[in-house]
């Protein structure tokens, strides 16, 4: 279970994430939904330890998770842009970073490193790899060490149908086991497939957080994107 | 952190300016040792070229390196490693290449031609400058996001310590020669680890009679063995104090 309560974050005049109170639960799997800006990013990176809340409080499975560093190992993350060092190749990048995780896991999880063909590519340099290429590596790390938390920042931007597909699968596969996925996309049909529960932000302040079915029948629709999008009319007129 | 100090080194060597570093310094202090027949001269000669070089290159490299290694740094703060091993493996990785670059670029000339306590002293005196600019860059980065601003910052820290600092010291000595300053001036050292190092390797060559009454003064403090002990121990703090104050910065800042 992941919880936080009154999570905040500023960063100057800009309020980042405004009191975010959530909770969520093993087996669940979130979409963060909101517009550019509004602090998806920053609460996942809150998450990750990436940065550092003003205030508030942030438990996985009833552990103080700020300022300590080894519940990391139960997190898998995968960026929006992956961030690699440039004259490093992709091997070397597993290898290291395997290394270093070396007395927190026990099994290594290499089904995305087979389903992409990671071998094709894995002799060449960070620098020299597409977006796309890059967003494999980030995808397979992110869930090599069968983490109990997954954060997977726009997952799907960047890949081809196939790998997209394959992704897909692998997260559906891994929320089935138990664990926690939060998924931020502005591919409404992606997080529709793969997330139980929608979190809508605005401004850094939770907006609404139920579940997909509830939104639904709420609102009448039948699709995510119609449902959010009559949310958002009805947010509007009420301002 | 060894195994995150190894990933830092192969980086580090990856890329040539190490290398051609060591050259250089290789280069500079055969080319003064031949020049100057006499070792001692040689020495003094060096002396001036390190006190210079040996700063300016620790200082602006470890802050280039840290602001290109953003993207391993990012990627290991999403590990599960402290913050903390992050940037002591950074610094150690760092000070390790510098060090390394000077034992060679510069050790192996001394040996060669001036095997004496002196030449011993000038090798570690740049060894210790090299790892407290490296110190001191390291906080430089951690404290400006901007890789422009941090080089800028880390260039004027260094044209502070080497050349303002000295300006200042003179018109100080200047503005109050009427008042016994010497046992001031020994404080003042003290706050500029470029000029420590330059009065410890001068305080090895038997001329410290030509800096007047202030340098009968050091000879009297710096000579002895407390001396020697309170310059290391300053040294020291050069190191280790910027690279503290750095570690405490990066624990809370936001990636």
């Amino acid at each position: 279970m992941l919880s936080s309560t009154n999570l905040s974050k500023s960063f100057g005049k800009l309020k980042a994430l405004d009191s975010v109170s959530v909770r969520i639960e093993a087996g669940q799997a979130v979409s963060l939904v909101g517009p550019n800006g509004s602090g998806k990013t920053t609460f996942l990176k809150c998450l990750l330890g990436l940065v550092v809340p003003d205030s508030g409080d942030l438990t996985l499975n009833g552990k103080q998770i700020l300022g300590t560093w080894d519940y990391r190992q139960h997190i898998g993350y995968m960026p929006q842009i992956g961030r690699y060092p440039d004259n490093m190749r992709v091997e070397q990048v597993f290898e290291m970073v395997k290394e270093i995780r070396r007395d927190t896991y026990t099994r290594l999880d290499d089904d995305l490193m087979r389903a992409f063909d990671v071998e094709k590519f894995a002799h060449k340099t960070m620098r020299t790899l597409s977006g796309g290429t890059r967003q494999k590596v980030s995808a397979c790390l992110a869930f090599m060490f069968d983490p109990i938390v997954l954060v997977l920042d726009e997952p799907t931007a960047g890949l081809d149908p196939v790998a997209s597909e394959i992704l897909k699968e692998k997260v559906l596969a891994e929320k089935a086991k138990g664990k926690i996925v939060l998924v931020t996309s502005h591919i409404l049909s992606d997080l529709e497939e793969l997330t139980t529960d929608v979190m809508y932000i605005i401004d850094g302040k939770v907006q609404f957080y139920q579940s997909i079915e509830e939104l639904k029948s709420r609102t009448g629709e039948d699709k995510l994107n119609r449902a959010l999008a009559q949310v958002m009319k009805q947010n509007a007129t009420n301002h | 952190m060894l195994r995150i100090i190894k990933y830092v080194l192969y980086d580090i060597l990856q890329n040539r300016i190490v290398i051609g570093y060591t050259l250089f310094l290789l280069a500079v202090s055969l080319g003064l040792f031949n020049l100057s027949g006499d070792p001692t001269k040689g020495v003094v000669s060096l002396l001036n070229v390190v006190l210079i070089v040996t700063p300016l290159v620790s200082v602006v490299f470890s802050t280039i390196h840290f602001y290109n290694a953003s993207e391993f740094i990012e990627l290991l703060a999403a590990q599960p490693i402290r913050r903390s091993v992050i940037v002591w493996s950074e610094f150690f990785g760092l000070a390790a290449a510098m060090k390394l670059a000077v034992l060679v670029g510069i050790g192996i000339p001394v040996a060669m031609y001036a095997p004496n306590a002196t030449g011993l002293t000038l090798v570690i005196v740049a060894a210790g400058l090299s790892v407290a600019f490296v110190s001191i860059a390291l906080l430089a980065s951690v404290l400006t996001r901007d890789k422009a601003k941090g080089i800028g910052v880390a260039l004027l820290l260094w044209f502070y310590f080497a050349l303002l600092y000295d300006a200042l010291v003179l018109f100080l000595m200047f503005s109050f020669a009427d008042y016994p300053l010497e046992k001031a001036m020994l404080a003042v050292i003290a706050l500029n680890p470029i000029d420590l190092a330059r009065v410890v390797v001068l305080l090895q060559m038997d001329i410290s009679a030509l800096m007047g009454y202030t340098g009968a003064l050091f000879r009297e403090f710096l000579g002895t063995g407390w001396g020697i002990g309170f310059a290391v121990f300053v040294l020291l703090l050069w190191v280790f104090v910027p690279i503290g104050v750095a570690v405490r910065v990066f624990r809370r800042k936001d990636l």
